[in-house]
């Protein structure tokens, strides 16, 4: 019986092909975009979890400010030069350890000026966070410990001040600082989280605390770990070490944190999660619209089709199997609208993903929740057309014109 | 009692009352009805002489207000709705005066229409849907639908949709209505030749006096009560029936 049903059902929305798709069209564009929008965002997030992955796995982040799950963060000293030399000296696992001091400041050559990031720093800092020189070259040494006034130009800013001049050997004014220009970085485009890598002045740190913070803060550190060595161990020494230089009393937290990459693709995936609730709630009220299209039509069918369901109820039909005719016939035309949204949004984020230079991935689960979810919405919003139709009397329903 | 000949119908004060008060009207004004396996009744009367309310009673879409209706011994008005669907299921067939096959379907789904409800099996569906067709001699219409089809076709392909479930009672409400003349016969014609070659009852409500003829008892319905019934040639068909002068109310 069942199975007679869904031929009969199939049957009758092959009759109306094309009101039948308009009835879907509310699912297709639901589940459609719910598809695409979780393949795309799942693509994002593999690009991020990559370049970040890029970043290397062996890099920590020093940043000033404890981190509490209930609160963030809470605003603590900055480090000093000192304390970036003892991680040098004592942390026998960091590498490189590179201080940055920055903000965001105005760039000026000329008559043309472009807001940018200003980033004191040292040499090592380029081979941390894996610039490359273009043109000219990065500090020296000497140039880094007197905090000569010099710079190294991200791409982009070179090419928001200079266009096609020449930029080496130019002097700029960033706020009160007028230094010359002796390299330009090569590109790196965007980063996972979207910003633009290319847009930053790098400077001497003492350049840059003494012209522009007015103070000999460091903001932040970056450290790479030797390879062979334990991450999560120079983390601690580092910890450590930092709580023994700012005298923080045992027991008491910390007021600075140790990041490492792990933590901070997590962070990133937190924020896609949230992002997915968000795009789950605008599937709901998409799928919610697709509901009501499909309650309205199977109502309309049922008025119509009101002399048919006389003869069935005539014929010997009990009102359960009239019930179900119907319902079947709503859940068939929501799973076909699902599957067709699948197939919709798996294209179109297929597309978009390639647009994006995103990778493709397909979550097989929400597939299956897409399916399952139209089936779903095809019960619900049968059910009511689908019980006016068991409801007829036969008697009236066949005097029906 | 489905042992035949007996009665497969049986109203014992049947009525029928719809509204209360002072709006009430008696559809059904106490009837008392008998008809037996094997005959070929047509119910008559005008159009508001209750014969259609009691075709509905008889084909147990219906059921009475007060009084027993018996069908193949069975208590209808005891039963609840989806009891009633099921003696109809086995046991009844429809011929409606509009056909009422279901439209792009082709005559043999459509004959097959009450087999499915049967649960019968995919093969024999088709096959006892092809023999009622031949039956009703379209069996070279198989996969014409009703749009494809005359409408003494379509009348036809109805009888075979009543008589494929070979139902205790076949019932058939103004099955000749909507045709020209020639065809009307060659309908009721059809109805004689399936009652005395297959044995089929039936019950035809109709208007027409010359459909009348054809059948081997005639009872006449007028406000809601049988006024006479016998052999077609006892029964006066002469003139309108609102004209006779049994009775001058209005009423159902």
């Amino acid at each position: 019986m069942i199975h007679l049903t869904l031929v009969m059902a199939l049957r009758q929305i092959r009759r109306n092909t094309l009101r039948s798709f308009l009835t879907m069209l509310g699912i297709v564009i639901g589940v459609g975009a719910v598809i695409a929008l979780v393949t795309i965002g799942e693509g994002a997030t593999a690009k991020v979890t990559a370049d970040i992955g890029k970043l290397g796995d062996n890099l920590l982040i020093v940043q000033p400010g404890g981190f509490r799950r209930s609160s963030g963060f809470q605003s603590a000293n900055a480090f000093t030069k000192e304390d970036v030399d003892a991680i040098r000296r004592d942390v026998p696992g960091a590498e490189k350890t590179a201080p940055t001091a920055g903000k965001q400041a105005l760039a000026v050559w000329g008559n043309r000026n472009w807001r940018t990031s200003v980033t004191g720093t040292t040499a090592e800092y380029l081979e941390i966070r894996t610039y490359t020189v273009a043109e000219g070259r990065t500090f020296t040494e000497a140039e880094s410990s007197a905090g000569q006034p010099v710079c190294v130009l991200g791409a982009t800013v070179r090419k928001e001040l200079f266009g096609s001049d020449r930029a080496l050997g130019e002097s700029i004014r960033v706020d009160k600082l007028s230094c010359e220009v002796i390299g330009v970085l090569t590109a790196k485009g965007q980063s996972g989280m979207g910003q633009d890598q290319d847009d930053v002045v790098l400077v001497p740190l003492r350049a840059a605390q003494r012209r522009l913070a007015g103070n000999n803060d460091v903001s932040g550190i970056y450290v790479t770990v030797a390879s062979g060595r334990s991450t999560t161990r120079v983390k601690t020494q580092i910890e450590e070490l930092l709580r023994e230089r700012r005298n923080i009393a045992a027991g008491a937290e910390d007021d600075f944190n140790v990041r490492d990459m792990a933590e901070i693709a997590q962070t990133v995936s937190s924020a896609t999660g949230a992002l997915t609730a968000l795009l789950g709630a605008i599937a709901a009220v998409s799928l919610l619209v697709g509901g009501i299209g499909i309650m309205n039509i199977m109502l309309v069918n049922v008025t119509e089709r009101t002399r048919e369901i006389g003869i069935r109820l005539a014929i010997g039909a009990m009102a359960r199997e009239v019930l179900l005719q119907f319902l079947v016939e709503a859940v068939v035309l929501s799973t076909i609208g699902g599957v067709i949204g699948i197939g919709a949004g798996l294209l179109g984020s297929w597309a978009a993903t390639r647009a994006l230079n995103v990778p493709f991935v397909v979550v097989p689960n929400i597939l299956v929740v897409a399916f399952v979810f139209s089936a779903v919405i095809g019960v619900l919003f049968g059910y009511l057309p689908a019980r006016k139709a068991a409801r007829l009397n036969p008697i009236e329903a066949l005097r029906h014109e | 009692m489905s042992a035949a000949p007996g009665p497969v119908v049986e109203f014992a004060q049947v009525f029928k009352i719809y509204g209360a008060g002072d709006t009430e009207v008696r559809a059904l004004d106490g009837v008392d009805m008998r008809i037996d396996a094997g005959e070929f009744v047509a119910i008559m009367g005008s159009s508001g002489s209750g014969k259609s309310t009691a075709m509905n009673i008889i084909g147990c879409l219906d059921a009475p207000t007060r009084g027993e209706y018996r069908f193949r011994g069975v208590d209808v008005g005891a039963l609840d709705q989806d009891q009633r669907a099921l003696l109809r299921r086995h046991y009844v067939g429809f011929v409606f005066q509009g056909y009422n096959l279901l439209a792009r379907t082709t005559a043999l789904e459509n004959v097959e229409l009450p087999l499915v409800y049967r649960r019968v099996p995919t093969r024999e569906r088709h096959e006892q849907a092809m023999a009622a067709l031949v039956a009703v001699g379209l069996a070279d219409r198989a996969g014409h639908t009703p749009a494809e089809l005359s409408g003494g076709q379509q009348q036809r392909v109805a009888i075979a949709r009543a008589l494929v479930s070979s139902p205790s009672l076949l019932l058939a409400d103004e099955p000749t209505g909507n045709l020209d003349s020639a065809r009307k016969h060659e309908i009721v014609e059809l109805l004689v030749r399936l009652n005395r070659q297959l044995g089929i009852t039936i019950a035809m409500v109709t208007h027409e006096p010359d459909m009348g003829q054809y059948v081997s008892r005639v009872v006449m319905f007028k406000d809601g009560r049988i006024v006479d019934q016998g052999l077609p040639a006892d029964v006066s068909f002469a003139g309108p029936i609102s004209n006779r002068p049994l009775s001058q109310r209005g009423g159902a």
